[in-house]
Formats: structure tokens, C-alpha cells, sequence
């Protein structure tokens, strides 16, 4: 039986892909979004993780508008990245645990969850500046199930919804056969808009009700609909989905073990929490 | 299903989304280095070869953003097109807005105030 031993939601901003290449963590911009992520790393490594279940959302690289699934899970037994075409530097491959994706696709099929497999899947920054984050000196020993949300064309599956679904990962998880240690990465958010005249929104209120909610209260964001969310959080603040499908995963009562809030970076309000089961 | 409108908000439904297919088809193929080199080499071609819409062609012609989004251009796909000028989310939005990049930048800056209060969890009580 495997094992889940917490959850890390980060946010996925491009730009902390390009500074982590240009070493730029302790510049003073980048130093008080940087510093939250060491203690985060010793919670993690000390958990000796085996798989991490990646919850993001694609930007353009694996999907694209003529075919885009609600819920798609990586079943592929190597996930590369690729140019992007805004110049974030591509990262050594990632091993995959297929074993373990075909046993999400089974039990969330089984719970009526009508997901897109995917043999090949290209990852991009979404997924891979969190490994980024966590693995900071390369991520060898450590394989990943790549779940990707659409979060992009609307309709969006609903907050409760992606629950749901985060729930039914989370039983296929603990019931797999292999004794594996499980670490859930769900990436985005929180608010931030990057079009139209709202651009630059920000909304640290419904973040913090966000990050409060997801410890122990993830139902109460439930009753918001993805157009609501979409107004409090910003257009691409809609990525809270991807968190809320992480505490799905995650199950049970939790802790919180490490928060951080920093704006801005880029267009965005950074958030890291580390849950733990209670 | 329409919902209310979120004012200065372009919510990206199917209606955008078919809108802009052959707009944010052009931007995808712009992961590719070819085919950003192809597209700077003669901008005309590529763009005829994607079947942009006259709009289309036109908002691609004057860079501006409003223009690609009214014309169903998704950010995400526009800012492959962006990257290819080396502008980033930050000059986006500084141009929506009407404001220059520093002021832009001092907007959401402005926001920081609330850092502490979200890191300790006390803006809301849930």
C-alpha cells in the first residue's frame, strides 16, 4: 500500500524558471519568494518521497485548443519539456510511474470520471519549475504521474468537481500495491489576471481565504463557481482548481507545516503551503 | 450559459475560443525556433499560411494586445507571439491598462501591504 505523506501547492510562475537559471534567488526581488522553499525541502526530504503527483495546468506545449481535456493524466514512463517559445530553458527529463498512473485512470474511471490518458505528454513549466523548486540539485530516484487540469477554455470543471476528483486520486493512491511514499504537487495561482483592463488584479483576501480553507475546510470552496473564482482570483487565478484537486489527493484532516505569501512575482501573488495528514 | 460579465475581464469561452482558433493556432506554432524564425523572415507568409482573419492580421500587424484578445487571442498562446519581441507579462499589462511598465509595476506592488497578514493567515476566518 502506498503512502501519502503530504501535499506542497506552489505557485508555477514562469519567471521563477528563469531566475533560478540566471541565479537570482537572493536578489532582493526574488530573496523573500526563494527563502520560504528550504524549509519546505527539509519537510519534503525527510519524508523521502518516491512519486510526486504533479496537479497543473498546460500553457500551450503538450495540449492545444483542437483537443482539450478537463481532466488529463501522464501515463508515459519518461516526461520531457520542451522550448516553450518565450525562452524558459528546457530541464532534464523527469521518469515517469506508469504502474501508478494506471492505477489513478482505473479508480477515477471507475468513479465516473471520464479522464484523458496520455502515453506521451509533453511537461512545461507548470509542472517542471515546482520539481525545479523542490529538487533544486536534480530530481534522479524521484518519478511523477503528470495530472493536467484545464484550467485555460472555459467551461472549467467545477471547485467541486476537481474535489472530487482530487479524492478519487487519493484512494487509488493509498490502495496501489506498491509500498511507495507519495508527495502531492499542485502548482499555480493564486490571484493574478494578465489581460484585458483588469490586468494586474490582485486579490490577497480570497487567497487568504483560500489558504485557510484548503487546510482543513477545502468544501467551502465548493459553493464558488468557476466563473466566481475567475472574479475573485483573476482569469489565470482560476489555477486554484489545480490546489483544490491536491487537497483532494491529500484526503483526510491535515496540518499546515509551511506557509508563505509574497507579492508580487511577475504579474502574480506567490503562495507556498505545505499540508501534512493530521 | 452566460453568466454576468466581470468588468475588464475577457473570460476565454468557446465562442473566443473558436474566434481565435486560427490566431492562437499561428501563436502555438511558436514554440517552434523555425518557425519563429519563419514567422520574423516574412511575417505575411506565415501569417497566411495560419488563415488569420483580416482582424487577425491586423491585431498581429500593431502588436497590440487588446486587439489579439477582442480578436480571440488566449494570453497564453499570445505570449509565444510576445516572446518573440522579448516582452513579458509585465509589458502586457502594461498596455492594457494604458499605463507605462514602472507604473504597472507600482500596481501590484501596491498589494504587498497584505504579505504579512496572508502569511499568518489572518485576512479571513474560516
Amino acid at each position: 500500500m502506498s503512502k501519502i505523506i503530504g501535499s506542497v501547492s506552489t505557485s508555477h510562475i514562469p519567471a521563477i524558471g528563469g531566475a533560478i537559471a540566471k541565479g537570482l534567488q537572493q536578489e532582493p526581488y526574488w530573496k523573500p519568494f526563494f527563502d520560504a522553499f528550504p524549509p519546505a525541502r527539509d519537510w519534503l526530504h525527510a519524508a523521502k518521497p518516491d512519486v510526486a503527483v504533479v496537479v497543473y495546468n498546460d500553457h500551450g506545449l503538450n495540449f492545444f485548443l483542437d483537443k482539450m481535456p478537463t481532466f488529463a493524466i501522464g501515463a508515459a514512463g519518461l516526461y520531457t519539456s520542451e522550448d516553450e517559445g518565450w525562452g524558459i530553458p528546457t530541464v532534464p527529463p523527469v521518469q515517469g510511474a506508469p504502474d501508478l498512473s494506471w492505477a489513478i485512470i482505473e479508480q477515477a474511471v471507475a468513479d465516473e470520471f471520464d479522464v484523458t490518458t496520455c502515453q506521451e505528454m509533453l511537461v512545461d513549466h507548470a509542472c517542471t519549475v515546482p520539481l525545479q523548486l523542490m529538487w533544486p540539485a536534480g530530481w534522479e530516484g524521484i518519478r511523477i504521474v503528470p495530472i493536467a487540469i484545464n484550467t485555460v477554455q472555459h467551461p472549467l470543471p467545477s471547485a467541486r468537481r476537481c474535489l472530487a476528483f482530487g479524492r478519487s486520486i487519493g484512494q487509488a493512491i493509498r490502495a496501489f500495491s506498491q509500498d511507495l511514499n507519495v508527495v502531492v504537487l499542485s502548482t499555480g495561482g493564486l490571484s493574478h489576471q494578465l489581460e484585458g483592463e483588469r490586468a494586474g488584479f490582485l486579490n490577497p483576501e480570497f487567497d487568504d481565504l483560500c489558504l485557510n480553507a484548503l487546510i482543513n475546510k477545502p468544501e467551502l470552496l465548493t459553493r464558488y463557481s468557476s466563473h466566481e473564482i475567475v472574479e475573485l482570483a483573476g482569469s489565470q487565478g482560476a489555477e486554484i482548481l489545480n490546489w483544490i484537486v491536491g487537497r483532494g489527493i491529500l484526503g483526510g484532516a491535515a496540518r499546515e507545516v509551511v506557509r508563505n505569501y509574497h507579492i508580487p512575482i511577475s504579474n502574480t501573488a506567490a503562495a507556498l503551503q505545505v499540508l501534512e495528514p493530521a | 450559459m452566460s453568466a454576468k460579465p466581470i468588468p475588464g475581464t475577457p473570460v476565454f469561452t468557446g465562442a473566443y475560443a473558436m474566434r481565435g482558433y486560427a490566431l492562437n493556432k499561428m501563436c502555438f506554432s511558436l514554440n517552434a525556433p523555425e518557425n519563429r524564425a519563419a514567422f520574423k523572415a516574412d511575417e505575411d507568409a506565415y501569417c497566411a499560411k495560419y488563415g488569420l482573419t483580416p482582424q487577425q492580421r491586423e491585431a498581429i500587424r500593431s502588436r497590440t494586445v487588446a486587439k489579439l484578445i477582442e480578436a480571440g487571442g488566449n494570453v497564453y498562446y499570445l505570449a509565444k507571439f510576445a516572446g518573440i519581441f522579448g516582452l513579458n507579462v509585465q509589458d502586457l499589462g502594461a498596455q492594457q491598462t494604458g499605463l507605462t511598465v514602472d507604473e504597472f509595476k507600482a500596481r501590484l506592488q501596491a498589494y504587498s501591504v497584505h504579505n504579512e497578514d496572508v502569511k499568518a493567515g489572518r485576512l479571513t476566518n474560516v
